[in-house]
């Protein structure tokens, strides 16, 4: 089976480019499913039943989305393996910026949008820097130019990436990235062993465990102070 | 001579940034600081290897910052050869762009041998909603080669394609303009359009902005100033200053207009500017006016290319008299706006 992580920050248009491009693998009659993973609320997994496009959601809740991610991720391979995918794409939003649910050896894939501001590739981390391809949206709404500068930016902080213009509305694009995604030769069937990209964000706190109350004596932990100055 | 990641670690920075002067875009696009006091004091700033540089974060600060050192070098050395191809390349003209034959969504072969665009043209797109225009297009930006599903071949100048039109983000085909597009940023017209020939690295940059200013007012029915924000200005105005930009300012050969019927401009002023400046102009349109003007049309149904037809002397007389119904209602348009009566038909 093949293995795609898709992250991306909320309404970048994800789950549009992901359903238009499985369109273009279904009539190539590659077996392809999703699992998408989010925080608090999600019903793409009713758009992707909808397309016929098996699916398995999780919800993160209070857990930080990234980290039950990495921890959810294998079981969800196995159950690609066992169903005999050609194709597993997991779908997550990157909701800090900081984090990147990217391992090294799987294809990665970051979806960000032309609307999010010139400055957006430079606030985002290694989601955005360490993605093999880079995929970027809305392009039909914006100029011509804000288009070429939007995405000479996206390359000044990913200059090895394959930066892809799709539209998730017509799907203009989709078929090309799909042919990018699938490669006969691979074959992932579990990611023990495998590694993180980059390591997330550590937090141990005392707000991790639930701590409601502000001030300095409930703050156990890894806490850190904002160096204010004079 | 292509760089590899040992070469970028043990240079200087001092070095590096004389080499490759724009490398700065590069440190500060990613937020690294080369002038930070804290990390460098000034006499051993200008010797210190990028190596050096980044071993004067601590663990803790790299975390913070999500540095990840290596990938750095790789990316570094990655960038460095793709700006040195880039300002290096010769001009690389598309003169011709050629389309072979597929099939239609029904898998029947197109009916044509063989269709060449040439530099200078205006070819027209026409065929109803989803009949497979933006397929078309697809398969243009993404030179086909036989390997989209209407299976088409893409030619540049009667050649295989390079690679690059496919993966490099300074080298893409097709440029667009259409009805729907809208300035996001807050910007005025002239940091705009400064913007975007700073990311194209041109010269004489201050010349082909006020050029480019200049130009977009000749097509806009109102002027505006380069004062003004792009986001207030009018849609007629909007859609003009993004043809004049993209004229001259975009790389691509070529340039899809889609749909640019009512857009309150010059239409066959901005043509004509397209087409000084060297580029093969596709128009997808229902717009009679704009159809005819064009060189040759295509006709799309059911996916597939099912007609090209070259327009005909007749269809250029026929030309000139609708040209003329337009200049009059386009007159009674202006005479209402100014608040006259209208009494007779002439």
């Amino acid at each position: 089976m093949n293995l795609v992580t898709v992250s991306g920050p909320p309404s970048s248009g994800k789950t549009s480019v992901i359903l238009k491009t499985i369109e273009a693998l279904q009539k190539r009659e590659l077996k392809t499913a999703v699992a998408k993973f989010d925080c608090l609320y999600t019903d793409d997994d009713i758009l992707y039943e909808k397309a016929g496009i098996p699916v398995k959601k999780g919800l993160s809740g209070a857990l930080c989305p990234d980290h039950y991610f990495i921890s959810n991720i294998e079981e969800v391979v196995k159950w690609g393996v066992e169903k005999e995918f050609d194709l597993l794409v997991s779908e997550s939003a990157g909701l800090c910026n900081r984090c990147s649910p990217y391992v090294k050896g799987i294809k990665a894939v970051c979806v960000i949008d032309n609307l999010s501001g010139i400055n957006t590739p430079k606030k985002i981390g290694p989601m955005l820097k360490s993605a093999d391809i880079v995929v970027i949206t809305k392009g039909d709404i914006v100029s011509q130019a804000e288009r070429e500068v939007f995405a000479s930016r996206v390359n000044t902080v990913n200059p090895s990436a394959v930066i892809m213009h799709v539209n998730g509305l017509t799907g203009q694009g989709s078929y090309e990235l799909s042919t990018l995604l699938f490669n006969e030769k691979e074959s992932t069937n579990t990611l023990v062993g495998k590694e993180l990209r980059f390591p997330m964000p550590s937090a141990l706190c005392s707000y991790c465990l639930g701590e409601t109350r502000i001030g300095d004596e409930f703050q156990v932990g890894n806490v850190r102070k904002m160096k204010l100055g004079e | 001579m292509k760089i590899d990641e040992t070469d970028i670690k043990n240079r200087s920075i001092e070095e590096l940034t004389a080499d490759y002067p724009f490398i700065t875009s590069y440190f500060s696009d990613n937020n690294l600081d080369i002038e930070d006091k804290n990390h460098l004091s000034l006499e051993d700033k200008n010797h210190l290897s990028l190596e050096d540089y980044f071993r004067t974060f601590d663990e803790e600060e790299l975390e913070d910052n999500a540095i990840d050192v290596e990938l750095h070098y790789r990316q570094i050395a990655e960038f460095v050869n793709q700006m040195n191809a880039f300002l290096g390349q010769g001009e690389d003209k598309v003169k011709s762009v050629t389309i072979l034959p597929g099939t239609d969504k029904s898998g029947t072969p197109e009916n044509f041998e063989k269709m060449e665009i040439k530099q200078g043209e205006i070819i027209c797109i026409v065929g109803p909603t989803g009949s497979g225009k933006s397929r078309l297009l697809g398969d243009i930006e993404w030179v086909a080669q036989e390997d989209t599903p209407t299976k088409r071949t893409v030619l540049i100048n009667n050649d295989v394609p390079d690679r690059k039109w496919r993966f490099s983000t300074s080298d893409k085909l097709v440029a667009q303009i259409s009805q729907n597009m809208n300035f996001v940023m807050d910007l005025s017209v002239f940091e705009f359009v400064e913007l975007h020939a700073e990311s194209r690295m041109i010269k004489n940059r201050e010349v082909v902005i006020k050029r480019i200013i200049e130009e977009g007012n000749a097509l806009a029915g109102e002027k505006f100033s380069p004062d003004t924000p792009i986001t207030s200005l009018s849609g007629g105005q909007s859609r003009a200053l993004m043809i004049a930009d993209t004229a001259i300012l975009s790389k691509s050969p070529i340039i899809l207009i889609d749909e640019i019927e009512n857009a309150g401009i010059d239409r066959k002023q901005a043509l004509e500017l397209l087409l000084s400046e060297d580029k093969v102009v596709l128009m997808a349109t229902h717009d009679p006016i704009l159809a005819l003007m064009g060189d040759k049309r295509i006709v799309i149904k059911n996916g597939g290319i099912h007609k090209i037809i070259e327009t005909t002397e007749k269809e250029r007389e026929i030309l000139s008299t609708l040209e003329e119904m337009d200049r009059k209602v386009l007159a009674y348009r202006t005479a209402l706006r100014a608040g006259e009566v209208i009494t007779e038909i002439n």
